[in-house]
């Protein structure tokens, strides 16, 4: 019961932020606004007995993604301001791309849920054996998407230092 | 061995009593919220005896008395001060986002407070014990700096501002120096789960175990810990000659309070994930073979162990902040960015080395 109590909260949480979030005229209060969602979805991770994930999500998105976020908004002009109303088309474009983005995800959404139907049980997975699986060669583990990941990490670290030097 | 000073039996005596009067839904919950309070008390009452130890510790650096009017030695001053700071009008500032500015303060505390209850303090003092404590630590300690940012913009005063900005470059550079000397010694333990590190140094602590890699990843750590919490050599966001008193220049009265908290208790939870980590934790100093020692040793309860082991760090930390003079900003950056980082990274691999070829002082002696 405390359990279904606390994800209702949560779910809560989540939805009324990320509406908001979208909606604010602020930018600043945009981006508070998504660290609430994104605090929210550790919570949901917790709750699911995920404690790696958990963590993860906050030190990455909360305490480093949103920080960089924050940095980013207090560094240009005027972060304070109402952000204007788009043009009308552009309006119906945004649009149609979220409800075609919404289509996509829902559609992988529901064929994965349907497939699965039940939560597979995780919640004793230690971090030895998750260092394991990132790391090993066998099937079913995870070293060369790992290894590709930080290639493309690296690359974007040189591609920010090119665009630095370049003024 | 039975140890009659220690908190277990009361815990467990708690415990049985609740589980046996009450279904077991209630029990928790009853549990949980005792838990919290005494967290919450033990939160503030430890900010109190900082904020005192710290102003002595202080004058005694610049050779005067410190705080001796309010009670003997001026033992109550800080509870004074609290008084005072309760009481203090909370100003609003115009023209500010308000949300933001009333948001801001609460980011940092619940930050510092959600990594406080991380903390082992004793044996049966632990509120959770995650199998990824060490990481836990880190990640809950990083939502801070989300609350000195807003509080810098949203204070409508570019001094608040600029000490913003200055802090959150400084604590996302030196949190990554703190993340990498905490990772060496999760090597050489070969677990992040905060229980499992301490009954692993029960008789060689990580700091000895790993020799030369651990005492460059201790000091590390230290610097950096010591940069996160904005204080000493690296104040820079409230350097008082130049921005006033940087992020928080606004604030007043309880909100104040809150990040004035927050900053000692920072250096607390610092002192005491090193303790945690490098130290033994709230163990004894034990010594294999010396069975004698070791039971007297026992004797003295483990969270005195704690206290005084962290109570040194802080003195250190403390000593630091009196002796070094401020760094200029890109000092600051250069020694994160151009030494710390790379002597970590290199630190991490001979580690690693040590550990995969025996070199380990547990390997090398046979110790358990």
């Amino acid at each position: 019961m405390a359990q279904q109590i606390i994800f209702y909260v949560l779910a809560v949480i989540i939805t009324v932020f990320s509406i908001l979030a979208v909606t604010s005229k602020q930018i600043i209060r945009s981006a508070t606004y998504l660290l609430f969602v994104l605090l929210g979805t550790a919570g949901l991770y917790l709750l699911l007995g995920y404690n790696y994930l958990f963590a993860v999500q906050i030190a990455v998105y909360a305490g480093g993604i949103m920080v960089l976020f924050i940095f980013a908004i207090l560094l240009t002009n005027k972060p304070g301001e109402n952000v204007k109303t788009e043009l009308p088309i552009r309006r119906i474009v945004a649009g149609l791309t979220s409800l075609a983005g919404l289509a996509f995800c829902g559609h992988i959404i529901y064929w994965n849920v349907k497939k699965i139907s039940v939560l597979t049980e995780m919640a004793d997975i230690t971090p030895q054996q998750l260092g394991r699986m990132m790391m090993g060669t066998d099937k079913y583990q995870y070293l060369l998407p790992f290894e590709m990941i930080s290639i493309l990490l690296l690359a974007c670290i040189v591609g920010a230092i090119m665009v630095a030097r370049k003024r | 061995m039975t140890q009659p000073l220690e908190f277990t039996h009361l815990t467990s005596w708690l415990d049985t009593t609740l589980r046996a009067a009450l279904p077991e839904f209630w029990a928790l919950l009853i549990e949980f919220v005792l838990v919290a309070v005494v967290l919450l008390a033990a939160y503030a009452v430890i900010a109190l005896i900082l904020i005192y130890a710290e102003r002595k510790i202080t004058a005694f650096f610049q050779a005067r008395y410190g705080p001796n009017r309010v009670g003997k030695w001026g033992l109550l001053q800080s509870l004074a001060d609290m008084i005072k700071i309760l009481l203090k009008e909370i100003v609003k500032i115009n023209r500010s986002d308000r949300f933001l500015f009333f948001a801001a303060p609460f980011f940092m505390i619940v930050a510092s407070m959600a990594t406080f209850g991380g903390i082992p303090f004793g044996k049966g003092l632990h509120a959770v014990d995650f199998n990824i404590g060490v990481l836990y630590v880190m990640a809950v300690s990083s939502v801070g700096i989300i609350g000195v940012l807003l509080a810098g913009w949203s204070s409508n005063n570019k001094y608040s501002m600029i000490g913003a900005m200055r802090s959150g470059a400084q604590f996302v550079s030196y949190e990554l120096s703190a993340g990498f000397a905490l990772m060496t010694i999760v090597v050489l333990a070969g677990t992040m789960q905060f229980s499992e590190l301490i009954e692993g140094q029960r008789f060689c602590w990580n700091i000895f175990n790993g020799h030369i890699s651990s005492i460059i990843a201790f000091v590390i750590y230290l610097i950096s810990g010591h940069a996160e919490t904005n204080r000493g050599p690296f104040d820079l966001p409230e350097a008082e000659s130049e921005l006033t008193a940087g992020y928080h220049t606004e604030y007043s009265g309880l909100q104040f309070g809150f990040y004035y908290l927050a900053e000692y208790l920072n250096m607390f939870i610092i002192a005491s994930i090193a303790t945690t980590v490098f130290l033994g934790g709230y163990l004894p100093i034990q010594v294999q073979g010396w069975d004698g020692f070791n039971g007297i040793m026992g004797l003295i309860p483990s969270y005195l162990w704690f206290f005084a082991k962290t109570a040194v760090l802080i003195f250190l930390s403390l000593w630091v902040r009196w002796s070094f003079p401020r760094l200029r900003i890109d000092q600051l950056l250069n020694l994160e960015w151009k030494y710390l980082l790379p002597i970590n990274l290199v630190n991490l691999l001979v580690m690693v080395i040590l550990v995969l070829t025996g070199l380990t002082l547990k390997d090398l002696f046979g110790i358990i």
